[in-house]
């Protein structure tokens, strides 16, 4: 399986989303944000970090590099586009999935742990996991999603929500929301479930050394359902 | 403009101070000259106060491969790799302006690392307020706490450890002490000393403007009521253009175009120049009309004094120009050549094909002043009779929470929660615990760092004061099983022109002195900050000890938190009862006089190593050293991370026991072991002759301190982590 990770200036997750994708099988390839061409992938990735310094709004910069013709190109082709982070604000600025990502509810930058339940496993990126309830890690300023209550209602019609933010045993109150997001919501796919935005991070847990290792189930589980 | 004495005396400069130079130059310097050499010449730059003193500190062991008078310095961590380390002080800035000052000191610690050539892996920051009820406080710590954030997490360099505490003697003068660890290989460091003739002298980064004018100046006086004004004096970080300069200047680190790298810190393009020419002993040229600026009509007098961020300066092999060019302008950097190295060993400066500066190099540097200040010698203190029916009216439970929630032993999540810790992907301690471990990529092995001061116990004695820092510093990376190696320094004091703040300094510049000498734990780095006063009050003394070890393992490292039920809990070291300058007598008797507690240095050496044998051996489960609030505060924090509680043994002390619990007793540890490894462990320690006794069992959740108290694990929490989150509300 190949996949493609995006360098912008200011990722800074680019290499442990490396590290991540080779551990688990993937034969990745780091691809510059000024190239116009993606290598040929099964998944493209793009990483946390501060694309531009996100001195503008987050990822509005990054989602006008010349690359991101080509991940557009790609996306709507059906190919998979994972963003984490920083890389869901491009998604989002890019128009790939729907809403947006506001400034975190008590204007404070987040990292910690924190439970995601997952809404919808008929994709390839949840599909045939055990498990409902993954503990992954947040690190963001921006992870407050926003969209209007059509685009709302049009997202939950189609399923679109991928995770929501919940409490260890599953529960979407609004105790467990870190950051103010509408609903909860942690990740979300485009219509045709092929391009994912979340803000958690998978590949800091990929370790029992590290905040713990329920990366490495969403890793070894997407590498198996586009295998 | 004619210089004459009274704008040299603007400039920070005394009167005997501008008669040197006049002398040194055999006439009277123009006002770029003036103002290089005030920029040269200020208490921060110049480290006149101080330099004597520092020679005495041990600076070299076996594991040092480069100490104090480099960027960084630099220590070995076996298979040729190596770290490269420093802390420095940010304080002036961050009181002006704390969101700035705070960030543009992480910014500056980190480029002093890569400078080197390593990439930064971990930050850490020790940060001291006023008195809660300040009404600034609560304003500069948010400024400074999303400063460091929003600086450190825009890098990707986890912020692993660090200490904040609360104190009024910091009301007009915050401190903020920023630290960074880099991994290098020990082939590829970089050095500052420049070397060769007629090499391009080349400048990269970020465009020269008008912040930060005179900054090492303002940071080498003290404050009164008009500081407001001198909001310009403080730098704007731009983290996003130090990321890309971090990785351009290792792209071209991989090569061999590189003579010599120095970074724009303090002092800017004035600093930077000088020291490389005067390392290599040469001259060097600048055309500042080759120097990107930002602002239009900059006066060379301001593009030498300019301290904006994100810059270095290079010099370069010949004929390396275009390819390290290539390099910067795929960063989207400034990449100019503006001089070359000369034989002159002046700094000859030209603008507008004019000459408007020819120093040379040496008046600058080894002819800059070096004062041997007067100071008083600080007297022991004497012991307090606290009477024992002070001690029997408290309740070991009152007592308990209001030592849990004291501002400076309270949980720091709310701050380090605000810190990216985990980027990079090798954050296998996180803040929180004795010290933060960050795994060497790829590797078996692990370096733990700490940050530590006990302003207390340093303004109550200076010399004991500084001992018990490295001490602590120590401790803190032996109870997470990592071999202590070296420290960095960041000595924050009042002016050295008041003869009991030069006192403090030099006392407690003894006491690290001394510490560091005999537990074989050199300095390898440091910086010194003075005139944190406002008017005619200094800050309590405050050295901060930056500590770094190695774990050759890391599946061996031992985390605080309480594991096992039924697993024995033991108190290493003697509690003795020192109850003098603790947390408990300073907040709860509202008892400020007295000794700190005495460090003895070969306990300290031989509880800690043996702790470490230990450690290796497997027969550790947590561990946690006893510091600020004593035995039971230790328990408590190991009880509230692990979810689990503690039956304490009967207790048969002859002292009383809130002594027993709440005094500040050096050289003390709290280990888990399993009770089947009891006769084991206490084998080692009682044949390396270290005191120890068994306190309790770890039981579900409470703790029982005696018959008549319990408290349950989900109140100690409350007690600790409530304060800080309603504080920030």
């Amino acid at each position: 399986m190949k996949s493609s990770v995006i360098t912008f200036p200011g990722s800074n997750c680019d290499r442990d989303m490396d590290v991540a994708l080779k551990k688990f099988g993937f034969k990745n390839e780091m691809v510059w944000h000024d190239d116009n061409e993606l290598p040929k992938s099964d998944l493209v990735v793009l990483p946390g970090g501060f694309s531009y310094g996100d001195y503008l709004r987050c990822g509005s910069m990054a989602a006008k590099s010349k690359i991101m013709q080509s991940v557009i190109n790609f996306a709507k082709s059906g190919g998979l586009v994972m963003g984490i982070c920083n890389g869901f604000q491009i998604l989002v600025e890019a128009g790939l999935v729907p809403g947006v990502l506001l400034r975190n509810k008590y204007l404070e930058f987040i990292c910690k742990n924190v439970f995601v339940k997952i809404n919808n496993k008929d994709n390839p990126y949840f599909k045939n996991s055990d498990k409902d309830v993954f503990e992954f890690h947040i690190a963001h300023n921006e992870g407050n999603y926003f969209c209007t209550n059509d685009q709302l209602k049009e997202i939950e019609d189609n399923n679109q929500v991928a995770i929501y933010y919940c409490s260890n045993n599953g529960k979407t109150e609004e105790t467990f929301n870190p950051n103010g997001s509408l609903n909860n919501i942690a990740g979300i796919f485009n219509k045709e479930k092929n391009v994912l935005g979340m803000m958690p991070h998978p590949e800091r847990m990929i370790d029992k050394s590290l905040s713990g290792e329920d990366g490495s189930l969403f890793f070894k589980n997407l590498i198996n359902n586009i295998k | 403009m004619e210089v004459n004495e009274k704008i040299a005396l603007d400039h920070g400069l005394k009167t005997e101070e501008y008669k040197k130079i006049c002398d040194l130059l055999e006439r009277t310097p123009n006002l770029t000259e003036l103002g290089i050499f005030s920029a040269m010449w200020n208490e921060h730059c110049s480290y006149k106060s101080s330099r004597l003193h520092l020679k005495k500190l041990p600076t070299k062991g076996k594991k040092v491969i480069q100490g104090p008078g480099e960027n960084a310095g630099v220590i070995d961590i076996e298979d040729g790799d190596a770290i490269v380390f420093k802390i420095e002080s940010h304080n002036h800035p961050s009181f002006i302006e704390p969101y700035q000052g705070a960030a543009t000191g992480v910014g500056g610690i980190m480029r002093d690392v890569f400078t080197m050539g390593a990439r930064p892996i971990a930050n850490l920051n020790s940060i001291h307020f006023g008195s809660p009820q300040h009404k600034k406080t609560k304003n500069l710590l948010r400024g400074v706490v999303h400063g460091i954030g929003g600086y450190g997490n825009c890098m990707g360099v986890p912020t692993i450890a660090g200490q904040t505490s609360f104190d009024s003697s910091y009301n007009g003068n915050i401190l903020v002490n920023a630290m960074t660890l880099g991994l290098v290989k020990k082939n590829k460091i970089f050095y500052s000393k420049a070397a060769g003739l007629n090499k391009p002298v080349i400048y990269v980064g970020s465009k020269t403007g008008r912040d930060g004018i005179h900054g090492a100046s303002m940071a080498s006086a003290s404050f009164d009521e008009k500081i407001e004004e001198k909001k310009p004096t403080v730098q704007v970080g731009d983290p996003f253009t130090e990321k890309l300069l971090l990785e351009a200047c290792l792209e071209l680190m991989a090569g061999d175009s590189i003579i010599a790298i120095q970074d724009m810190g303090a002092a800017g393009l004035t600093s930077s120049s000088i020291e490389m020419a005067s390392k290599g002993n040469l001259g060097i040229e600048i055309n500042l009309n080759k120097v990107p600026c930002r602002e239009t009509k900059m006066t060379p007098y301001e593009i030498m004094l300019s301290e904006s961020q994100e810059r270095m300066l290079i010099v370069l092999e010949n004929g390396k120009e275009e390819k390290a060019k290539k390099i910067f302008d795929k960063w989207n950097l400034d990449f100019a050549v503006i001089g070359k190295t000369t034989n002159s060993k002046n700094i000859e400066l030209f603008f507008d094909n004019e000459r408007v500066a020819n120093i040379p190099v040496n008046t600058l540097v080894e002819n800059s002043p070096m004062y041997n200040r007067k100071w008083k010698k600080s007297k022991p203190p004497k012991k307090n009779k606290i009477k024992k029916e002070t001690l029997n009216k408290l309740k070991i439970k009152d007592v308990l929470k209001k030592v849990l929630s004291n501002q400076n032993i309270c949980s720091k999540e709310w701050i380090w929660q605000q810190y990216d810790h985990t980027v990079m992907g090798d954050t296998i301690q996180k803040p929180g615990g004795d010290s933060g471990v960050v795994r060497i990529h790829g590797t078996n092995k692990a370096v733990a760092a700490s940050v530590d001061s006990s302003a207390v116990y340093c303004w109550a004695h200076p010399l004991t004061g500084g001992k018990q820092i490295v001490a602590e510093s120590w401790r803190n990376l032996i109870s997470v099983g990592a071999k202590p190696i070296a420290i960095t320094n960041c000595l924050n004091f009042g002016s050295p022109e008041n003869e009991d703040n030069m006192g403090e300094f030099v006392e407690c510049v003894q006491g690290i002195g001394e510490a560091s000498k005999y537990l074989n734990f050199p300095v390898v780095s440091g910086n010194v900050s003075f005139y944190n006063q406002t008017k005619d009050v200094g800050i309590k003394p405050t050295p901060s000890i930056g500590g770094v070890g190695l774990i050759i393992d890391y599946k061996k490292m031992v985390t605080m938190d309480f594991k096992e039920k039924d697993n024995l809990v033991l108190a290493i070291g003697k509690t003795e009862g020192h109850i003098d300058q603790s947390l408990f007598a300073r907040s709860i008797l509202d008892e400020k006089n007295g000794p700190p507690p005495e460090v003895n240095l070969f306990n300290e050496k031989n509880n800690g190593e043996t702790l470490l044998h230990i450690i290796e051996n497997d027969y550790i489960k947590s561990a946690h050293d006893i510091s600020l609030g004593g035995l039971l505060t230790a328990v408590s924090k190991m009880c509230i991370k692990g979810n689990k509680g503690i039956k304490f043994k009967k207790f048969k002390n002859f002292i009383n026991e809130i002594e027993y619990f709440f005094s500040e007793d050096q050289g003390r540890y709290i280990i888990e072991i399993k009770p089947e490894d009891l006769k084991k462990v206490r084998n080692i320690l009682d044949k390396n002759s270290v005191h120890h006794e068994e306190i309790g069992t770890i039981i579900d959740n409470e703790m029982i301190i005696n018959e008549k108290t319990k408290v349950t694990i989900d109140e100690l929490r409350s007690y600790n982590t409530n304060w800080l989150n309603e504080y920030m509300k």
